[in-house]
């Protein structure tokens, strides 16, 4: 049964970008739930329809490229106005989000030439290539580095701000770091998982875990594990049913928040 | 514990501090000498500023005027280490976090994701001193407020910080809890070479335990021994009569 399926090279290729992906996504959100940016990458995600645009318009040819100057300028500005503090900052991220969408549809319709795009909406991991998959093993390099090198001072920040400055962290710097990788992240992964699915993957590992954790090490590592294991299980059960493997990994990752939510309720 | 005498040398100038956000002075030519080895008690009513001047010191506010930390000695200027511990932190019960992480993640350089029994030790041995070794492994949203304050507190003076700043830390504890807090806090300023800075509400505390008194009202309306700002008439403008006398009955037991 498996022989057949990894007879198939596409298999194999989704397999290993699972294999890169899934991890990054448990690990990055950890964190990514412990300070409550939930919207913000979920805002992330949906400015890629904007970056495809951007791309479009100036005529590169290479879309992610545009995606990720274009993710990490609108991470920046919005770190950047939410601490302006105007407005409440979920406010403030959906207006940004909304407009930014709004703009790469309108641009990406023209000439109802729509249909060429709505793939990015679900994603395909089957449709990775060896180069591609390159690009994920150094992004995996990349944050695995920044992970041992900045966890501690991020968690100190999410503790709390003001205390973490006094024992000299640069609060600032980290979150706009961080706020970089999450857009390298989200855009470099979303053609395979799709705009509408991405911020679940990012989000339910670690939520899932954060219901059975007392102490980081099990936050992270649970975290990873479940979004491992949704990830794997997914693609063979989407390859076995002839489903898309987006929702199939999502509708995983949602049984095990599910699970650990009713297990973790008597604790 | 090693017991460092307090030398009584170093100092914290602060000068001329003011601090306005947008056309509201808030606060204005503050200025004190704060010498290591003492408790300096920040009272005033609410809106005074005595936030504002913590957070001043931090440096999290825009502010004229400077801070100066200096050593009588032999008169050099040095940076000025400060042990921060806030009102309170906003942790959830579920937040997955125990007290090696969070005592971890302010101080330590290895990262959190992984634990050695060196560094667990280390850590242990730093909320020794204040009694809390036994939570090491508890998560962080399920103490109480005292023994939270505790932890904060080992974490503060971990790595020997010239002053203490403490934004009214004893909100929400008993009565048996602010008695040790503020004995914990004699304490620490006879065996460690640092200043204290204290915001309070608790005013026969402040009384019985603080060095001296700065009354804040947008500048220090009153400074000096706690009797003496007591009895200022710009203390009776702000408490009353009744704070005095209540005072002065707790501070006679």
């Amino acid at each position: 049964m498996f022989n057949e399926m990894f007879s198939y090279a596409f298999m194999v290729r989704a397999t290993i970008a699972i294999l890169l992906i899934s991890p990054l996504f448990g690990m990055v959100g950890t964190m990514i739930v412990q300070k409550r940016m939930a919207y913000f990458s979920d805002a992330l995600g949906h400015s890629a329809l904007t970056g495809i645009a951007a791309g479009v318009i100036m005529g590169i040819g290479n879309t992610t490229v545009s995606m990720i100057i274009f993710g990490i300028c609108f991470a920046l500005l919005l770190n950047y106005i939410s601490r302006k503090g105007l407005s409440s900052s979920d406010t403030l991220i959906s207006v940004f989000a909304s407009c930014a969408t709004a703009l790469g549809l309108a641009i990406l319709s023209r000439g109802g030439s729509f249909a060429n795009y709505s793939a990015i909406l679900v994603g395909d991991i089957l449709s990775i290539t060896y180069t591609e998959i390159i690009e994920l093993i150094i992004l995996f390099g990349i944050i695995l580095l920044f992970w041992c090198f900045s966890i501690n001072r991020l968690t100190a920040i999410s503790i709390h701000a003001t205390l973490a400055k006094s024992r000299s962290i640069s609060v600032r710097i980290m979150e706009d770091a961080f706020a970089v990788l999450i857009a390298l992240l989200v855009m470099l992964s979303i053609k395979w998982v799709g705009i509408l699915l991405i911020n679940a993957l990012l989000i339910l590992p670690a939520a899932s875990s954060r219901n059975i954790s007392d102490n980081f090490r099990e936050y992270t590592y649970f975290s990873i594990i479940f979004s491992i294991f949704s990830g794997i299980v997914g693609l063979f059960v989407s390859y076995f049913t002839d489903m898309a493997t987006g929702p199939m990994i999502v509708i995983i990752a949602s049984v095990i928040y599910f699970a650990t939510y009713i297990y973790g309720k008597d604790r | 514990m090693k017991k460092i005498i307090p030398c009584g040398f170093h100092c914290i100038k602060i000068k001329d501090l003011g601090v306005s956000f947008g056309d509201q002075q808030v606060l204005e030519n503050i200025n004190l000498h704060i010498h290591c080895g003492q408790i300096s008690a920040v009272i005033g009513r609410n809106g005074a500023g005595k936030s504002t001047f913590v957070r001043a010191i931090l440096d999290e506010v825009p502010h004229t005027g400077e801070i100066l930390f200096k050593n009588k000695m032999d008169n050099t200027i040095q940076g000025l280490r400060i042990g921060y511990v806030p009102q309170t932190v906003n942790i959830d019960r579920t937040t997955p976090l125990s007290v090696y992480d969070m005592f971890q993640s302010f101080t330590g350089k290895l990262p959190i994701l992984v634990k050695t029994k060196k560094e667990h030790d280390h850590v242990k041995e730093a909320l020794a001193e204040f009694d809390v070794e036994h939570l090491i492994d508890q998560p962080v949203g399920t103490l109480s407020g005292g023994q939270l304050q505790r932890v904060l507190l080992a974490m503060a003076v971990h790595d020997t910080p010239n002053l203490l700043l403490l934004d009214e830390p004893v909100s929400g504890i008993d009565k048996n809890g602010m008695d040790a807090f503020y004995e914990k806090m004699q304490y620490l300023k006879e065996t460690h070479d640092l200043a204290i800075i204290l915001v309070s509400h608790d005013l026969d505390y402040v009384y019985k335990y603080a060095d001296n008194v700065i009354l804040i009202d947008k500048t220090v309306t009153a400074a000096g021994k706690p009797k003496h700002v007591f009895e200022s008439d710009a203390f009776k403008n702000v408490f009353g009569k009744g704070a005095t006398g209540e005072v002065e009955v707790s501070a006679n037991v």
